[in-house]
């Protein structure tokens, strides 16, 4: 009996014990409040805010802050950009990568497209009629526009691979003879070149809205795959992508192309650092757009070079490839008469 | 073989602008155009300081990587410098740059630029030494003399310190042992990595 009771005493000391025991691993290291106190929420938020001074100091000097500087010049008062190293490798790597992929894919695309399918003829004889497909001016707009994209493009395109591909085959003299022209050219008719897109933005707003025959045209992969031509109006799906392209990209080109054009609006490097990787990326996009347009338009579809120039083209070749429009143009003509 | 760098030590940078002055008439920079600076953080507050900065002649330098007509070189002392002949002014240098040491004097309408101008350590250009050609572009050659940067040489309390990189840190660790204080090899993450 005693020894049971012994024993369950000595139960009951070492649970209490191990109580005390673990009481005190939490509370002892708490200890240290003893002398801090409990803190208020308030007050924690005021010591979060009390950095290291001297840290601070070199935070503003590395984050482009601006101090006083007696020498006055943009920025001149700022002593540490990062931003211009991020500009640099995204300019150099990716950018320049991709770049010239999208340009050599779009190339072989187009090159393979050729051999499979040549010059796409039309199916019928030339009736000999002609009807108006492009007015003088929208002629005029289109190659002034076209004009200046493709020496844009080229000086552009100068600048930004010249270093790879040009100086070793003309030196460092040489291609810096070019590019300075190069250069000069490209800020020129920069703005020139933006006149002209925006007039024709305007111009073919209307005759560019996408519809239901758009989608449909999409949908057959613009007759380029299978025998079938699906309809389309004076401008097919095809031609309105690339209309809105260079309503959407082509504008956000321009105005890039302005904030790089004027420094002598003091912007500052950052918001030019941006600029210059939307310049180049959309530029790049664009290009391999017009190599599709200009393939179309020439080489790969009988007939088509004809509208542009002359601004007429043959019934047969409208039938064939924009029969809603040249029904409602022939319709209108014999109405008319 | 040196490996040349600049260190300016705020906490004995006046800002006297001693340094900007002698550069400026040393080199007869253009009009507009200033290759060192003086720059102070917290001005006319509690520990304010100023720092003198110009080109710090990176390593890898960002300038060079984006030059479209790649007219960078760095010399065996570790100077970056550039050929004038060839650059074509398009500002790419300016926009990398972490310390904004490319210059520009304006050419022409809308603020065009003309041939970038920066600090070339005091070691004038890709001309031939003590050349005409070399002054009117580059400014003086003091290295070719056997002379370190003039700004340096200038400054009054001697917080700007330029020459043999391993030289700079000797005098800068000395000094703040002496000092007790932390060493702030001020832009020197940024720029060296050797
Ligand atoms: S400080 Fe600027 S200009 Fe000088 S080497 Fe570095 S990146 Fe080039
Ligand atoms: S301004 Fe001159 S040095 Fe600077 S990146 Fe352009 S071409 Fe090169």
């Amino acid at each position: 009996m005693s020894t049971t009771s012994t024993l369950s005493r000595r139960k009951k000391m070492m649970a209490w014990t191990g109580l005390v025991m673990l009481m005190a691993i939490f509370l002892l290291p708490m200890t240290g409040y003893i002398s801090t106190g409990f803190v208020t929420a308030a007050e924690e938020q005021v010591r979060e805010q009390q950095t290291n001074p001297r840290s601070d100091y070199w935070r503003l000097v590395r984050n482009n802050t601006e101090g006083y500087s007696a020498v006055t010049g943009l920025e001149a008062n700022e002593l540490i950009q990062g931003s211009g190293q991020v500009w640099r490798q995204l300019r150099n790597g990716p950018i320049a990568t991709y770049g010239s992929w999208l340009i050599g894919f779009t190339l072989a695309v187009l090159a393979v497209f050729y051999m499979w399918h040549g010059n796409i003829k039309m199916t019928h004889p030339r009736t000999g009629q002609t009807i108006e497909r492009w007015t003088l001016n929208e002629r005029r707009m289109h190659w002034l526009t076209a004009g200046l994209f493709v020496i844009l493009g080229i000086t552009g395109l100068s600048l930004f691979y010249g270093r790879l591909v040009l100086i070793p085959i003309f030196g460092h003299n040489g291609f810096s003879a070019y590019a300075e022209i190069a250069k000069w050219t490209h800020n020129i008719l920069g703005p020139a070149f933006m006149v002209a897109l925006l007039s024709m933005i305007v111009t073919w707003f209307k005759s560019n809205l996408l519809n239901k025959v758009d989608m449909e045209w999409f949908k057959a992969f613009g007759g380029m795959i299978g025998d079938k031509h699906p309809s389309a109006e004076k401008l097919n799906g095809g031609e309105k992508m690339w209309y809105w392209a260079l309503a959407t990209m082509g504008v956000a080109l321009c105005l890039t192309g302005l904030v790089l054009d004027f420094p002598n609006f003091d912007q500052e490097r950052e918001i030019i650092q941006v600029s210059h990787l939307i310049h180049v990326v959309t530029a790049l996009i664009l290009i391999a757009f017009a190599f599709g347009h200009i393939y179309i338009g020439t080489i790969g579809t009988e007939g088509a070079l004809e509208g542009m120039v002359t601004g007429h083209v043959d019934t047969a070749w409208a039938e064939q490839h924009h029969d809603l429009w040249a029904k409602s143009v022939i319709k209108k003509e014999s109405d008319s008469h | 073989m040196a490996r040349m760098k600049f260190l300016c030590d705020e906490e004995r940078c006046i800002e006297c602008n001693a340094c900007v002055t002698a550069c400026k008439n040393e080199h007869e920079v253009p009009w507009g155009v200033n290759r060192r600076r003086v720059v102070t953080m917290d001005d006319g507050l509690p520990g304010e300081k100023s720092i003198s900065v110009a080109c710090m002649h990176c390593t890898d330098a960002p300038c060079q990587a984006v030059c479209p007509v790649d007219c960078f070189y760095t010399t065996d002392d570790g100077v970056v410098l550039h050929d004038k002949d060839l650059c074509i002014g398009c500002g790419y240098c300016l926009y990398a740059c972490p310390f904004g040491a490319p210059q520009y004097p304006q050419e022409g309408a809308f603020g065009a630029r003309g041939k970038m101008d920066k600090c070339t350590f005091c070691a004038g250009g890709p001309e031939e030494d003590h050349s005409h050609e070399e002054l009117e572009k580059y400014g003086r050659n003091r290295l070719a003399e056997g002379k370190l940067p003039l700004c340096a040489e200038m400054c009054s309390t001697k917080s700007l310190l330029a020459g043999d990189g391993d030289m700079v840190s000797d005098i800068f660790r000395n000094r703040v042992i002496r000092r007790e204080g932390v060493a702030n090899t001020w832009g020197w993450n940024t720029a060296y990595k050797d």
